[in-house]
């Protein structure tokens, strides 16, 4: 049976990770490539390094950054943030990454999208979305969350995948940051609306929460941003928690 | 020396740092002469069926064939197992190499498509290319199009029913999924392959 993904998500900065993990055991708790290969040794089942280098001059960093942590690492591997253009994703991929994540740049030329997934074929393009409800419906964000486009998710979460995405990464504005939960109504709408995979993202607060957006949100995978910041050793642990409830869980990992 | 056939679909990156994992002499061409000297082959791929066209048209397929009748080991990733059958409803015009003899479809709907995350295998044990894999061993897969359960079946998957996960008939091998995406299972299934007697 197919198992539901938890995903661990590194957010980078100038070649350092900004938040998320603390191994009590590791040297440099701020080193990418230690901290993915430590993830995926603990069990995760895909690594995501997102790039909020907000400079320039960061981009070339990035790549030294994707190499160095790709080398180590032999699950799949998505980098997102600032791909812009088929050049950005290019050297990503070359660098070693197999998936590329793109937001804002999308959705303002969504020929990208297929411009990708033509030259590395659509299992490699994640189209990132940043939902924030407005009354019954939720509308699409962009730059971080600080810009309203006035794009209904589900609508545009369609349009990706008839344009070529391979998966949608789907972030809740309102849920995270807040360790309430995921929030599973907007990620089952999704869900429904499109046939390629969901990863739900934001609100992740404990192990409940994972199997609740499997089981009632309907997501594929689950982004787990900082899940050790609530008091569970590691990925292990949680997917064992998480496989209690019934969710299918790639184990022993 | 191992030949990675580059045919133009996507990205071998990943495959080329697995087998160097695994001690594998690797070199990445297009030249059917390269392919000819090669010790073993693999032929990785993402991507779409119609792709596997690049083959015939360069000479890679006649060399494919050629080494393959004399018996060197080849290794086939996603769409190079799909090859390895007579063609695929991806492309009704492309022919594969017909080693196996059936055809290659799209998953039925009624589940989401592509098949992508990691899912379990069901091992035959007398494969070579899978020894000291269990059943129950979960491999990353990516992929919309699947291969039938053939009598050189050596695992198969369950998504709406079983398919042909690996696929093995003496020298002739070929695997659905991602060994080089697999963590540590999918790199004992590269290490088994680097290090069959040539």
């Amino acid at each position: 049976m197919l198992s539901k993904r938890i995903i661990a998500c590194l957010d980078v900065r100038d070649g350092r990770v900004v938040k998320g993990v603390k191994f009590v055991d590791i040297v440099d708790a701020g080193d990418p490539a230690e901290l993915a290969a430590r993830h995926a040794l603990s069990g995760a089942d895909e690594i995501v390094l997102l790039d909020i280098t907000a400079t320039h001059e960061g981009r070339g960093t990035l790549i030294d950054t994707v190499r160095r942590t790709a080398r180590r690492l032999f699950i799949p591997f998505t980098v997102g943030g600032g791909i812009r253009t088929l050049g950005d994703a290019e050297a990503v991929f070359e660098a070693g990454a197999d998936k590329v994540s793109v937001n804002s740049a999308a959705l303002r030329r969504p020929e990208l999208i297929g411009e990708i997934g033509s030259r590395f074929g659509a299992q490699a393009v994640i189209v990132a979305i940043d939902g924030r409800r407005n009354g019954d419906h939720a509308e699409v964000f962009v730059e971080g969350g600080r810009k309203a486009t006035g794009r209904g998710v589900v609508e545009w979460a369609r349009e990706a995948e008839q344009r070529g995405a391979g998966e949608i990464l789907l972030t809740s504005m309102d849920a995270d940051g807040t360790r309430a939960g995921f929030d599973c109504e907007l990620t089952a709408s999704v869900s429904d609306a499109v046939q390629i995979p969901v990863i739900a993202s934001g609100g992740a607060g404990n192990a409940a929460h994972f199997s609740d957006v499997f089981l009632r949100g309907k997501a594929d995978a689950a982004l787990a941003a900082s899940i050790f910041h609530f008091g569970i050793a590691d990925a292990r642990v949680l997917k064992e928690q998480i496989a209690r409830d019934g969710v299918p869980m790639r184990l022993p990992c | 020396m191992i030949a990675i056939v580059d045919y133009k679909a996507g990205n071998l990156t990943s495959v080329v740092k697995a087998l160097r994992a695994v001690n594998a002499h690797v070199t990445v061409t297009e030249d059917p002469e390269a392919v000819r000297r090669a010790e073993k082959i693999v032929l990785p791929g993402v991507g779409h069926f119609a792709a596997t066209q690049f083959l015939a048209e360069r000479g890679l397929k006649d060399a494919i064939a050629d080494r393959i009748k004399a018996g060197v080991p080849f290794l086939g990733v996603c769409v190079g197992l799909q090859w390895l059958f007579n063609g695929s409803t991806e492309a009704p015009d492309v022919n594969g190499l017909g080693a196996f003899d059936a055809a290659c479809a799209r998953f039925d709907e009624g589940r989401k498509i592509p098949h992508v995350g990691w899912n379990a295998l069901s091992v035959r044990e007398d494969s070579r290319l899978l020894a000291g894999v269990p059943t129950g061993s979960f491999m990353y897969f990516t992929h919309s199009y699947r291969a039938p359960v053939i009598h050189d079946t050596v695992a198969v998957t369950e998504y709406g029913g079983h398919f042909t996960a690996a696929a093995e008939r003496e020298n002739v091998m070929g695997v659905q999924f991602h060994p080089e995406k697999s963590g540590v299972m999918g790199l004992r299934i590269l290490r088994n392959f680097v290090e069959l007697p040539c």
